[in-house]
């Protein structure tokens, strides 16, 4: 039985479906499989989008109300799994949603989850998974065992993606089974966080500070460099850890995975954790006191010094052009 | 008021020691002292913090680990955990994710707790499914990416992390919630709670005193096997100079070279 359906958890914001999902849409096109979305919500109003980016059909619940989305996600796709309508792999984000979907309906169907893949392969009727491991010092592969559905979770921007122009794809509605208990929590208010400029996943520019900074107040400097260079401030999981920012700013392992023109880590040593997640910057420049700090092994320009006396200069260089 | 809450806890290899793969089975080298997972102090600190709010109950470590490792759950009982529970059994090697949680579910519904607090994520394994694959088999509703947690009464309020902000959750209990890193601020064990922790019950089970089936865990159990690992194609590094105080100017023309000012 080779690879023939693939499907796509596709998450919807504000009536557009997230990057990350459209990647997924694009990589899962390119392996030939007839590519289905899944849509916890509105699935009718993103169905051109969607297919545009190669999916033939997207199952759509229609308005979920309250509940947090991965409940009706992972109880409609198991549903339809159940009815014999599985496809042979199912493609989630790593990603808020996608994690807890994914989470929910690897017990629903009993089936183990790939996490954290950065590629994958079909090859006949087997799907290899790509993993970077150690600060993606090494390259892990695995196979799952046993039958499908296969669940795998792809780190965002692991895939470019690319429209194929396709015809919108058709809408089928699909019934919210009751979840019972575990379907007892719901959202009562959402808050967008106040941040100017453009989000850590699109800036060109990415300018992150870590423990070398020495205390919270100086991660003012980082916000001020961003700013001037019209790009988005993040950290490394040491300052999160210490409370200094919150949690959507960290970059790396167990935070986000950006892919800028330009990253400067500003006090930041390079563990592996945070490697992870900036390696793929097309230019990395590393300011760090410590000149054995792992960040100067793969940074294009490295300055080794004071962050407290380089990044008050450089900030002050710029505002001077 | 009590309010009873288990914590899933991880003994992990020092994260500050690189981590290496054994080269017979690709799993991750475990040898040694483990130690309690960062991640997984906020947990515990979440969780001493809202049984002192609920005015009594318990906290019960709830942790699976190799070689009947205990130096970890040592840890957050010295914090101030009233219990440990530990899963060790050699059938437990080469468990995924799934399996991992069928058997901490199993030992966390032996405390019947009002709630179950995880970290989102282990630092050495990450794959970041594990705490609601547990609320899914204790069939409970969860919250994950907790950056605030409340208890009133029999429901919990917690605001949880999104792309664009967070959102307000209610949920009635029992529940399971995930924290981020940084949601507390984490208490240093004292001299005293070091002592303590010595005494403190510290409960051993297999897998089969769970009453799960040594086939459902372990390698048997495992939905992936690892087909290889190679060495990624590694990044060069460029030009590294030391400040000698224009170090700035060096950057700034080199942001003009990429044109990005």
């Amino acid at each position: 039985m080779a690879i023939s359906k693939i499907w796509v958890f596709a998450e919807v914001t504000n009536g557009k479906v997230a990057t990350s999902s459209l990647e997924l849409l694009t990589a899962a096109r390119a392996t030939g499989a007839t590519v289905e979305a899944f849509v916890a919500g509105d699935g009718a109003s993103v169905a051109a989008e969607l297919g545009a980016y190669g999916a033939s059909k997207v199952y759509s619940t229609g308005d979920v109300g309250t509940a947090l989305a991965s409940i009706p996600a992972a109880n409609a796709m198991a549903a339809l799994v159940a009815a014999g309508n599985s496809p042979d792999v199912i493609l989630l984000a790593q990603s808020y949603e996608g994690r807890d979907t994914a989470g929910r309906l690897s017990v629903k169907l009993d089936k183990t989850v790939l996490t954290n893949a950065v590629g994958f392969d079909v090859e006949g009727d087997s799907l290899t998974v790509e993993h970077a491991v150690f600060g993606g010092a090494k390259m892990l592969k695995a196979t799952f065992t046993g039958a499908g559905p296969y669940l795998v979770m792809v780190r965002p921007k692991s895939f470019a993606a690319e429209s194929a122009n396709g015809a919108a794809a058709a809408v089928e509605t699909v019934a919210i089974p009751d979840a019972g208990a575990t379907g007892g929590a719901s959202v009562n208010s959402r808050h967008a966080e106040e941040r100017t400029g453009p989000s850590l996943d699109e800036a060109a520019i990415v300018v992150s500070g870590g423990r070398g900074l020495g205390e919270a107040s100086k991660y003012q400097m980082i916000e001020d460099l961003a700013k001037l260079l019209k790009g988005a401030a993040g950290a490394s999981r040491a300052i999160v850890d210490a409370g200094w920012v919150p949690y959507s700013y960290q970059v790396g392992q167990t935070g986000k995975t950006v892919k800028p023109a330009v990253y400067i880590a500003a006090g930041i040593s390079g563990a592996t954790q945070h490697m992870v997640g900036m390696k793929g910057a097309k230019t990395i420049i590393a300011i760090n006191k410590d000149k054995e700090a792992p960040i100067f092994g793969i940074a294009d320009l490295g300055i080794v010094g004071d962050v407290h006396k380089v990044l008050p200069k450089l900030i002050e260089a710029l505002q001077a052009r | 008021m009590s309010l009873n809450v288990a914590v899933c806890v991880k003994q992990i290899p020092d994260p500050a020691t690189p981590g290496s793969l054994n080269s017979a089975d690709h799993t991750l080298v475990r040898e040694g002292k483990l130690i309690l997972d960062d991640s997984d102090a906020y947990g515990v600190e979440m969780a001493l913090r809202l049984v002192e709010a609920a005015g009594g109950g318990e906290v019960t470590l709830v942790s699976m680990a190799p070689n009947s490792e205990q130096s970890g759950l040592r840890t957050g009982l010295a914090m101030g955990a009233h219990k440990a529970i530990l899963v060790s059994d050699p059938a437990l090697k080469g468990s995924d994710a799934l399996s991992t949680a069928k058997v901490l579910a199993a030992a966390i519904k032996r405390v019947g707790p009002d709630l179950v607090i995880a970290a989102t994520e282990s630092t050495d394994g990450y794959t970041g499914t594990t705490p609601v694959q547990v609320a899914e088999l204790l069939g409970m509703p969860s919250v994950t990416f907790a950056k605030k947690v409340t208890v009133n009464g029999s429901s919990l309020s917690v605001e949880r992390q999104t792309e664009a902000g967070y959102d307000e959750v209610t949920t009635p209990l029992p529940a399971l919630v995930s924290v981020t890193a940084g949601v507390v601020e984490v208490r240093y064990p004292s001299f005293k709670g070091i002592m303590a922790a010595k005494g403190k019950p510290l409960e051993e089970l297999t897998v089969a005193a769970l009453g799960l089936d040594a086939n459902a865990v372990g390698w048997a159990g495992a939905g992936q096997q690892i087909v290889s690992v190679i060495d990624s194609e590694s990044r060069q590094a460029g030009e590294v100079i030391e400040d000698d105080g224009e170090a700035h100017t060096r950057i700034v023309s080199f942001l003009d070279q990429l044109k990005v000012l």
